[in-house]
C-alpha cells in the first residue's frame, strides 16, 4: 500500500481524535482537582495546546533568528553587530530599505485612499454589491498569479513591433508615442510594482471601509443635511471622524504587508533595476547565498519596524475594550 | 456503573490516540521518497518491457525523485533520456523542473529533505554541498575508470571535490558560438574579433542593428551577460587573467575585466543591437534570436550557446540548421589565446543511496542513455562515445568543444553564489546605464572581497 495512504488516514482520523481525546484528558485531570479551582484551570488547559504551538512555531523561531543574526553565516561563531552594521551600510540593502519605505508610504495611501473613495462612492448607487465585486476580485488571486498577470499588462516590444502588452498597446495607439518599459524605467518601475499591489489590496480596504461606513447613523448624517451641510462638510465633519478608528486599523494593516512585500517583487523584477525590497533581500541572502547570519539580521530589522504599528494596534484595541 | 463506564471509554480514546500519534510519527520520521523494498506493484507487466533488453541487475522497482533546472522541451528530452531506463528496470523516475534550483537545495540540504538525484547549479555549488557531507561519493556508485575514460578530462576534474567524484555530467553545451541566418548573412566567418566588428558597422551603416542579445531570464536574469564577458575576458587577456578572476584573485576594476565590459558595452549600444538596451533587458534569452528569421531581419547575428538550436527550432517551426540557421565560433581577439572555448555542462550529483538512484546515476552517464538526448537536438554529449549528433550544425560544435587548444568552464557558474548573483545583476545594470560602468565595477569588487572569505 501507498505509505501516503496510510499517513492520509491517520491525519484524517487521528487529528480529530488527538482534539476529541485531549479535550476528556483535560477533564479526567480537572477531576483531580478540588471542585473550587476548575473553574480557573479550565481555560488554561484549554489554551495550553495553542499556547505550544504559538511558542514553538512563533516565538521560539523568532528567538532563534534573533540569537542567528549575531552569528556569522555558517551560524557557527559570533560577530556581534557585524550582520547589522552590512544592512545599514551595504548598497543593496540601503537600496532595499528606501523601496520599502515607497512601498509603504504609497501602497498605504493609495489602497487606503481609493479604498475609502470606493466605498463612499459605492454606497450611493444601486449596483453597490457589483461594484464592491468587482474591486474585491482581486484580493482572491495569489500575489504570483498576479505578478504574472501584471508581467504581461506591462509587457514591453520594441518600437514597431507589435505591442503584446496592454498598457504599451493603449500608450502606442492613443498617444502616438514610444512604448514604456515599466518595469525597467527607473523611477517608474517601484511605481508599476507598486500599483499590483494597490490593485490587489484596495478591495480589501474598501471591504473594511464600507463595513464601517455602514455602521454610522444614518439619522446623524441626515440631521447634518437638514442643518444645511454640503456633502464635503458631511464628509469632513461627520464621516471622516467617526470612520478613523477603522481607517488606522486598515492602515496599520497596509502598512504591515507593505514591510512583507515579496512575491510580487519576486515574480516581476527578482529586484533587478533597483526595485528590490528587505523581503527579496532576505530570500536572497537565505536561500542564494547561504548567509544565514545576514538573512536573520534583515528580519530582525523587518520585525523591529513592525513592532511600532503593532503596539499602537494594540492599544487602540485596548482602547475600544475600555470604551464597551 | 456509568462512571466507570466513562472511565474506560476515556481510556480507549487516549489509548487511540496516543498508538495514532506514534504512527503519524513512526510515518513521519521516516521520509522516503523511493521505499527500498520492491513493490511488487510498481513493477510494471512483462508485456511493456522490451524483451530484446535483458539487464543483469532486472527489475528493481520502486522510484526515484529528480530535480532539476530543466522545462519545457528540456523536460521532455530528460524524461525520452530515462523512458528506457524506466522501461528496463521497473522504476519510476519523479521528476520536479525548478528554475529556483539553487534556493531549493539550500533549503534542502538544511532541512534533510533532499531528492534522490538532482541537477546542482554549479561546480561551486556543488562544493559546498560535498563538504557538507551531502553528496554520495560516486566512486562507490560508477565504474570510474570507464568513466575517466569516456569523458574529457576537464569534465572529470570539475565534477570532483577533494579528490571524490560527486558529480558528474549527462550533458554539455559550448559558449561563445554566434548564430547567424545563411539566407541573410553570406560574408561568411570572420578570423578576428576586428573583423567581425567591421562586418558589424557595415551592416549598422545599411540601416540594420547588427545584434541580438536578450539578458532576462527570471530569477537568474543577466546570465548571458555574463557569458560574453567570459568570452571576451578568455579571448582578450587570456585564461591565466580569466582563471586568477574566477578565483576572485583580479579585481573587477582592473583594466583587462574593465575592458571587456567595454568591448561588451558597444555591443548593446543603443544603435547596435535590436530594440536597444532596453529589449536587451526585457528580453528572454529563449526568444531573443528570433529577429534573425524574420524578414527583413531584424538583427544578423546572435551570441548564445549550443543548447539554443532547440529554442530556434520550437520558436520558429520549419526552420532547419544549416540552411536557415548557421554559427561560427567566437573570433579571436588578441592572437595569442588563439583557439580557447568556453563551455559549460550539467552536473548531476547523488543524494541519497538507494538501490534506483545507483541504477539510474549509472544509466545516465552512458553513452546509450545521452545519445538520446543528443539525437532529440539541443545538447552536446559529456560522453565522449556519443556520435549521433541530428544535424552538421551540432556535430560541429560537438567538434569545437573536443578539439579547443584552451578550455575554460563558465566562469560565473565557477564563482561564489553571491558572486555570481551580483555579476548577474550587473550585466543588467551596465546594459541599461553604461556610463556607471566605474561605479557598478567597483561594487562587484565590494562583493568579491566579501564573497570569496
Amino acid at each position: 500500500m501507498d505509505p501516503r495512504l496510510l499517513t492520509a488516514a491517520v491525519v484524517v482520523v487521528g487529528v480529530p481524535a488527538v482534539l476529541i481525546g485531549y479535550i476528556v484528558a483535560t477533564e479526567q485531570v480537572l477531576r483531580l482537582l478540588p471542585e473550587r479551582h476548575r473553574p480557573r484551570a479550565r481555560p488554561w488547559l484549554w489554551l495550553l495546546p495553542a499556547l505550544l504551538f504559538l511558542f514553538v512555531f512563533l516565538v521560539y523561531p523568532m528567538l532563534n533568528t534573533i540569537v542567528l543574526s549575531f552569528q556569522d553565516r555558517y551560524s557557527v561563531g559570533w560577530v556581534g553587530l557585524a550582520n547589522y552594521e552590512f544592512v545599514f551600510t551595504n548598497a543593496a540593502t540601503l537600496g532595499s530599505i528606501k523601496n520599502n519605505v515607497l512601498w509603504l508610504v504609497f501602497l498605504t495611501g493609495i489602497a487606503v485612499g481609493a479604498g475609502l473613495l470606493i466605498a463612499i462612492l459605492a454606497d450611493r448607487v444601486r449596483y453597490e454589491s457589483l461594484a464592491k465585486t468587482v474591486i474585491f476580485v482581486p484580493l482572491g488571486i495569489s500575489f504570483v498569479a498576479a505578478g504574472v498577470i501584471w508581467r504581461f499588462m506591462y509587457a514591453w516590444r520594441p518600437p514597431g513591433e507589435p505591442q503584446t502588452g496592454t498598457l504599451n498597446a493603449a500608450v502606442t495607439s492613443l498617444t502616438g508615442a514610444g512604448p514604456i518599459a515599466f518595469l525597467i524605467e527607473p523611477m517608474i518601475n517601484n511605481f508599476a510594482l507598486i500599483a499590483v499591489g494597490a490593485w490587489m489590496w484596495t478591495g480589501f480596504c474598501m471591504v473594511i471601509l464600507s463595513a464601517g461606513l455602514k455602521g454610522i447613523n444614518p439619522e446623524l448624517l441626515e440631521a447634518a443635511r437638514v442643518d444645511g451641510a454640503g456633502e464635503w462638510q458631511v464628509f469632513r465633519g461627520i464621516i471622516l471622524p467617526l470612520l478613523l478608528p477603522t481607517i488606522a486599523v486598515v492602515s496599520t494593516t497596509m502598512v504591515i504587508t507593505a514591510l512583507k512585500a515579496f512575491d510580487v517583487v519576486y515574480v516581476m523584477t527578482n529586484g533587478n533595476f533597483d526595485t528590490e525590497v528587505m523581503a527579496n533581500r532576505m530570500y536572497k541572502e537565505m536561500f542564494n547565498f547561504s548567509n544565514f547570519g545576514r538573512a536573520s539580521a534583515i528580519a530582525v530589522v523587518l520585525l523591529l519596524a513592525i513592532v511600532p504599528v503593532m503596539l499602537a494596534n494594540i492599544r487602540r484595541f485596548q482602547e475600544q475594550e475600555a470604551l464597551r | 456503573m456509568r462512571e466507570k463506564h466513562r472511565t474506560a471509554l476515556t481510556w480507549f480514546t487516549i489509548s487511540t490516540v496516543a498508538l495514532l500519534v506514534a504512527a503519524a510519527c513512526g510515518a513521519g520520521a521516516t521520509p522516503t521518497p523511493s521505499p527500498a523494498t520492491p513493490t511488487p506493484g510498481a513493477t510494471p507487466t512483462p508485456a511493456e518491457t522490451p524483451a530484446a533488453t535483458p539487464t543483469p541487475e532486472g527489475k528493481i522497482g520502486g522510484t526515484v525523485s529528480v530535480y532539476g533546472t530543466w522545462g519545457g522541451s528540456e523536460q521532455e528530452s530528460f524524461m525520452a533520456m530515462v523512458k528506457p531506463f524506466e522501461d528496463q528496470t521497473g522504476v519510476t523516475v519523479q521528476y520536479t523542473g525548478t528554475r529556483d534550483l539553487n534556493a531549493v537545495l539550500i533549503t534542502g540540504v538544511a532541512s534533510g529533505i533532499l531528492p534522490d538525484l538532482a541537477g546542482l547549479p554549479g561546480p561551486g555549488q556543488m562544493a559546498q554541498f560535498a563538504k557538507a557531507g551531502k553528496l554520495i561519493d560516486l566512486s562507490t556508485v560508477l565504474d570510474v575508470p570507464k568513466y575517466t575514460s569516456e569523458t574529457s578530462a576537464g569534465f572529470v576534474g570539475l565534477g570532483t571535490v577533494d579528490g571524490t567524484l560527486v558529480g558528474v555530467f549527462i550533458k554539455s553545451a559550448v559558449k561563445g558560438l554566434i548564430w547567424f541566418n545563411p539566407k541573410v548573412y553570406t560574408a561568411g566567418a570572420p578570423a578576428t574579433w576586428d573583423a567581425l566588428t567591421a562586418e558589424a558597422d557595415r551592416i549598422k551603416a545599411a540601416g540594420t542593428t547588427p545584434w541580438c542579445v536578450g539578458l532576462e531570464s527570471g530569477a537568474a536574469s543577466g546570465w548571458p551577460g555574463t557569458d560574453w564577458i567570459e568570452d571576451i575576458i578568455l579571448r582578450q587577456s587570456g585564461p591565466e587573467v580569466y582563471d586568477k578572476w574566477v578565483a576572485g584573485q583580479q579585481k573587477w576594476t582592473s583594466p583587462e575585466i574593465k575592458a571587456a565590459f567595454e568591448t561588451f558595452g558597444k555591443v548593446v549600444a543603443g544603435d547596435s543591437v535590436y530594440g536597444g538596451p532596453t529589449a536587451v533587458l526585457s528580453t528572454n534569452f529563449g526568444d531573443a534570436g528570433n529577429p534573425l528569421f524574420t524578414s527583413p531581419p531584424g538583427c544578423y547575428f546572435h551570441h548564445q550557446a549550443s543548447f539554443i538550436t532547440d529554442f530556434f527550432v520550437k520558436a520558429n517551426p520549419g526552420i532547419v540548421a544549416g540552411t536557415d540557421f548557421d554559427f561560427f565560433p567566437f573570433p579571436d581577439i588578441n592572437s595569442t589565446y588563439a583557439g580557447a572555448v568556453t563551455g559549460a555542462g550539467d552536473l548531476f550529483g547523488m543524494f541519497h543511496d538507494t538501490p534506483q538512484a545507483r541504477a539510474l546515476m549509472q544509466y545516465l552517464v552512458t553513452a546509450e542513455a545521452q545519445s538520446i538526448w543528443v539525437g532529440r537536438g539541443g545538447a552536446l554529449s559529456g560522453n565522449k562515445n556519443v556520435t549521433n549528433y541530428p544535424d552538421e550544425t551540432s556535430r560541429r560544435s560537438a567538434e569545437i568543444l573536443a578539439n579547443a587548444k584552451v578550455f575554460r568552464f563558465d566562469g560565473s557558474d565557477l564563482m561564489p553564489e553571491q558572486m555570481n548573483s551580483a555579476f548577474w545583476k550587473a550585466m543588467l545594470d551596465f546594459t541599461q546605464d553604461q556610463s556607471k560602468l566605474d561605479e557598478i565595477l567597483a561594487s562587484l569588487d565590494l562583493v568579491q572581497a566579501d564573497a570569496y572569505q
